[in-house]
């Protein structure tokens, strides 16, 4: 029987990614995915005749250019089309509309506010200041800063000096960041309910935080990283929806022979000695190899995979006590023509990367009230892209494919379980408030996907939903990501490695966890750690 | 102005803080003139008659973070400091009746907690223990001048790297453990370990009072490490009662401080701080009285010293924009009653009534109750600390009678629909309502009532936003970043002018640090 030098569970875009660069590094790989398609939550889906809907994950802003280039992921038939920025929609029929040239959103700006708009370029700049600091430590293994290890003392000098380079006041900002409320942050600069209601979005998507809650400031920034790359290509659209990632990332590694086995669901992580050394298959079948990578969530690898008797009462707390938590939800649209806003902005609707209602930061932070209260937000943040404007393999010609986004969505309802009844009135819900901005809707509607936390669970195998595998809060980032002492990308027995958006730095469809999680594993290959 | 002033020191306003920089900086041998614009001393700590005979603390009411040190140093029991309940016993109310008992008995607490979850009793020690560990750890650190973190002295570097062994020494898992905690909300806190509703609900309770956050609010849980690195007369995370109400505590400051030979003046409220070039040469009274001061210290929070008494002209806008946006709108209210009789408290019976009493029955109760005041309401169903205590100390009342106190959690600064002039009464009868359901013969008792909202806290006690700690207690805005970044060191973008309140480095609480603080470094400046 073969014996891989690697397996990874799960083809999600951070599985594929680690899988390309052992593969690429001489390792033989597996993938095991249970679902028929690969990708995870990166997928592109016909689920309407002629229509593609990238039916979970919509954007990619966030996709590390160094592992695109590093994978040469464009050979592979990625390519990515760059779109303008975010289009707000005000109840009255006028619109905050942002673009990617600065002097334009300047312009947009003043008519607004005058001060919004002096304060932006002040946002901005400080926005780019924390990106740039944040920004080259994606792609770094966490030191653990409770450890004497060379490695670890060395990671935190490094961080140390990159820190001891800013200037006083710019360290204390870093500081503030990391801890303040997205709402405390927006409204040292701005006034204007319309400017920071657009902004704030950023704070909330895939978040169990309302905009008031500390902490939220950071996956403002989180969502900004991917904008700040300057090269205009690194972000828009995936030509044929967010699958072209994954099928490029699966191309790379199919180039240098990894295997990629679908419908191969894997019931159970094999343990012998203190060491995982393969997987048992759901049809019986048992694979062999050296390293065992997950690419899923710590609560489905470690309490769903393992014989518990593996893993010490500590840290079945930990994987326990991990905050994954499921607030978003999803309908994909297929319409049989160009939706009409009531906005009418001189750039046209199509070319924006997200088209949103207006909402205030309370109307947000009620959103996030309902949530807590265990039903769906009665006035939603939606997020609304049209890829089909810029890209013609997604619809048929004159028709168009619509991804709404909602925010906030319970895995679980108060008054039950997720059922259709429960799905229908959510998508009423949904369709009302998108009505309120976009009156023919109703009209246009062929076909809709209605996607709850508990369908991503089942469907994708996201614990609760949860887009991120893990919050983003301060307690589950870096070295304390997923848990601390596990935040190096391996496991608590010995040849088990994570490597999913559970690990540092987070979600998205970065890749960067794939990436680093494999830097890691081929580190212990050398090291022979792993033979 | 006088070139040559007569005093060393004047320090505005009479706070707990203000008393105790004055006294530290008398005890060295200056010339200090404390300036009140109130009738008496004390600030928030304060005791007042609300019906004839009948005195109690008027805001702040449980004695649990006063500093050792300063205890000592200012010789504050010689001065009259006493405690009529050195360590008083946690009641949470349960509307059936039912209720849980924690105190420093061990026995009883764990048999209490039992009745509702064996598992809670047998972890709560074990969770009391951590906390008190990692208080342990930064309690120093309150005592400390926030280091700068660039274009500091070795004394700054020294502080961080105090701090970097403290944590350290703590050993792996603990340090882990700090690491994540300090910036979690005490719901998941609480969640992770405890299972009854009830004990969670303490918890969280203690987490969120005097601040506006909720329980499910992110840093939230650092106000329980925070609480824990109290001391009260050298207990640690006690709670306690000073004699003759928080009054006696500010009178004995008061008294420590004239006998190093601080001045004291009442009814002197300060209009502005007189400025020449950036640098403090005094103060000017509302009455027009100018009085020249080597150094200024103002114990006023931060928004009233720089935007009012400063003035946004003299400043930088970079530091008048931050200034602007210290988040410090209160969201705790009072409610002080005068009774006739003990209240009967249901099922938990009258011999516990001298506990502290909390309703706080569960994490989400208190989440509802915050979630009203963020869109600018007091909660429907408030959270509240509630102590009676005459039964401690009879000398507040006539024979017979009774004071209650409750802190009410959440009652916001910014109270929609008219404010609070329009909504305090009824404000206060919604509290009483509230209690009806635990105390059912309260209404009937109440003899006077007086209601101290935040609203009333800016009025009447010159409080900015009528926040208890001058600035919440919140990761954004602690140590080197309280108030504002690189002036977390008692010093001022004016020279001469120096902050010793509570919005200064370590925070609220009647704990003195920040007035002791501000004093050393005051006392540093002196000598250079």
């Amino acid at each position: 029987m073969k014996r891989y030098d690697a397996i990874v569970i799960g083809a999600g875009h951070n599985g594929l990614t680690a899988a390309a660069y052992l593969a690429r590094a001489g390792k033989s790989v597996v993938v095991l995915e249970r679902r028929p398609v690969i990708g995870g939550a990166a997928v592109s889906e016909e689920l309407y005749p002629g229509f593609t809907y990238s039916s979970c994950s919509y954007v990619s802003s966030l996709m590390r250019p160094e592992i695109m280039r590093g994978l040469d992921l464009p050979r592979y038939g990625l390519q990515i089309i760059p779109y303008e920025g975010i289009l707000t929609i005000l109840p009255d029929g006028d619109y905050l509309a942002s673009y990617s040239d600065p002097d334009l959103t300047r312009r947009e700006n003043l008519r607004h506010s005058k001060r919004d708009a002096e304060a932006f370029g002040r946002f901005s700049l400080e926005v780019l200041r924390q990106c740039r600091f944040i920004k080259p430590m994606l792609l770094m293994t966490p030191p653990d800063p409770t450890s004497f290890k060379l490695d670890d003392i060395r990671g935190l000098i490094w961080m140390g000096r990159k820190f001891a380079d800013l200037s006083e006041r710019q360290m204390y900002d870093v500081m503030r960041f990391w801890t303040m409320s997205c709402a405390d942050f927006l409204d040292e600069y701005f006034e204007s309910e319309a400017v920071k209601g657009q902004l704030a979005g950023s704070s909330i998507i895939g978040t169990a935080l309302g905009p008031r809650s500390p902490g939220s400031a950071y996956i403002l920034l989180h969502h900004y990283m991917g904008e700040v790359d300057g090269d205009i290509g690194a972000w828009g659209y995936a030509r044929g929806g967010m699958g072209a990632i994954s099928r490029a990332l699966a191309g790379a590694a199919q180039a240098h022979d990894c295997e990629i086995r679908t419908e191969a669901e894997v019931s159970q992580i094999i343990v012998k000695g203190g060491k995982a050394v393969g997987v048992a298959l759901a049809d019986g079948e048992e694979v062999y190899g050296t390293a065992i990578v997950s690419n899923l969530d710590p609560k489905r690898t470690f309490l769903k995979l393992m014989p518990l008797e593996h893993l010490d009462d500590t840290f079945i707390d930990q994987v326990r006590n991990f905050k994954i938590r499921g607030s978003s939800g999803k309908l994909n649209i297929a319409l049989d023509g160009w939706p009409e806003f009531i906005a009418k902005p001189p750039i046209p609707a199509p070319l924006y990367s997200s088209i949103q209602i207006h909402r205030t930061l309370d109307d947000l932070e009620r959103a996030y009230d309902d949530w807590k209260n265990g039903m769906w937000s009665r006035h939603p943040y939606l997020d609304i892209v049209i890829p089909s404007g810029l890209d013609p393999t997604m619809a048929p010609p004159g028709k168009h494919y619509m991804s709404v986004f909602v925010q906030y969505v319970p895995p679980k309802l108060k008054d039950g379980p997720w059922d259709d009844a429960k799905r229908s009135a959510f998508a009423d819900t949904v369709i009302d408030t998108l009505a309120e901005i976009c009156p023919n809707i109703r009209d246009l509607i062929l076909h809709m996907q209605v996607r709850s936390p508990w369908d991503l669970e089942n469907e994708v195998g996201l614990t609760e939903g949860n887009i991120f595998q893990g919050e983003l809060t301060l307690d589950q980032l870096m070295f304390n990501r997923p848990f601390p002492g596990y935040a190096q990308y391996r496991g608590p027995l010995r040849r088990l490695y994570m490597c999913g958006s559970c690990t540092h730095p987070g979600g998205g469809v970065m890749g960067a966890p794939g990436a680093n999680a494999a830097r890691e594993i081929l580190k212990d290959f050398k090291r022979r750690i792993l033979r | 102005m006088n070139a040559s002033a007569r005093h060393d020191a004047v320090v505005i306003g009479a706070g707990h803080n203000g008393l105790v920089c004055a006294a530290y900086l008398a005890k060295a041998g200056r010339r200090v003139l404390v300036l009140e614009a109130g009738e008496s001393v004390g600030g928030c700590a304060v005791s007042g008659e609300i019906h004839p005979g009948y005195t109690v603390s008027t805001c702040a009411h449980i004695l649990h973070l006063l500093h050792p040190g300063v205890i000592a140093d200012l010789r504050l029991k010689r001065h009259g400091l006493a405690l009529s309940a050195p360590d008083l016993a946690t009641l949470a109310l349960l509307p059936d009746g039912e209720h849980l008992l924690l105190s420093s008995e061990v026995q009883a607490t764990r048999d209490s907690i039992s009745r509702f979850s064996r598992r809670d009793a047998e972890r709560l020690p074990g969770f009391r223990a951590r906390l008190e560990r990692f208080a342990g750890a930064l309690r120093p650190f309150l005592m400390a001048t926030p280091p700068r973190l660039a274009n500091g002295t070795w004394r700054d570097r020294w502080t961080l790297i105090r701090l970097g062994i403290a944590i350290r020494r703590l050993g792996r898992t603990d340090m882990r453990e700090l690491l994540r905690i300090v910036g979690i909300c005490s719901a998941d806190l609480v969640e992770d370990v405890f299972e009854s509703d009830v004990l969670k609900g303490v918890l969280a309770f203690d987490s969120v009072l005097g601040s506006f956050l909720g329980p499910r609010s992110p840093s939230s849980a650092f106000n329980l490490l925070y609480r824990a690195a109290g001391e009260s007369d050298g207990r640690r995370g006690a709670l306690s009662h000073p004699k003759g109400g928080m009054g006696a505590v500010t009178a004995a400051l008061a008294a420590a401080a004239k006998s190093f030979g601080v001045e004291v003046r009442t009814a002197a409220p300060v209009a502005k701080v007189a400025i020449e070039d950036t640098v403090a040469t005094g103060v000017v009274l509302e009455s027009g009285e100018e009085i020249a001061a080597r150094t200024v210290v103002s114990n006023a929070d931060p928004r009233r010293t720089f935007l009012d008494l400063v003035g946004p002209d003299q400043l930088d806008t970079d530091f008048v924009r931050r200034v602007r946006h210290i988040r410090m709108d209160g969201a705790t209210a009072k409610v002080n009653l005068a009774l006739d009789g003990l209240p009967d408290l249901g099922g938990s019976g009258p011999h516990m009534a001298n506990a502290r009493l909390l309703i706080a029955p569960g994490v989400d109760y208190i989440e509802h109750a915050f979630d009203d005041a963020k869109y600018g309401a007091f909660s429907a169903e408030p959270a509240m600390e509630i102590t009676i205590p005459s039964l401690h100390d009879p000398s507040l009342v006539p024979e017979g009678g009774h004071v209650m106190s409750i802190m009410v959690q959440f009652a916001p600064y910014r109270l929609r629909d008219g404010g609070w002039a329009a909504h305090r009464e009824a404000f206060g009868d919604h509290v009483l309502k509230t209690l009806a359901a635990y105390m059912p013969d309260l209404s009937g008792r109440i003899l006077a009532r007086q209601v101290v909202t935040p609203d009333d806290l800016e009025r009447d006690f010159r409080v900015s936003g009528g926040h208890w700690h001058h600035g919440e207690l919140i990761l954004n805005q602690l140590f080197m970043l309280r108030p504002v970044p690189r002036f977390a060191q008692y010093r001022t973008p004016i020279d001469n002018l120096y902050l010793c309140g509570a919005g200064a480095h370590p925070g609220g609480g009647i704990m003195g640090a920040a007035g002791r603080n501000a004093a050393r470094e005051i006392m540093r400046d002196w000598s250079r």
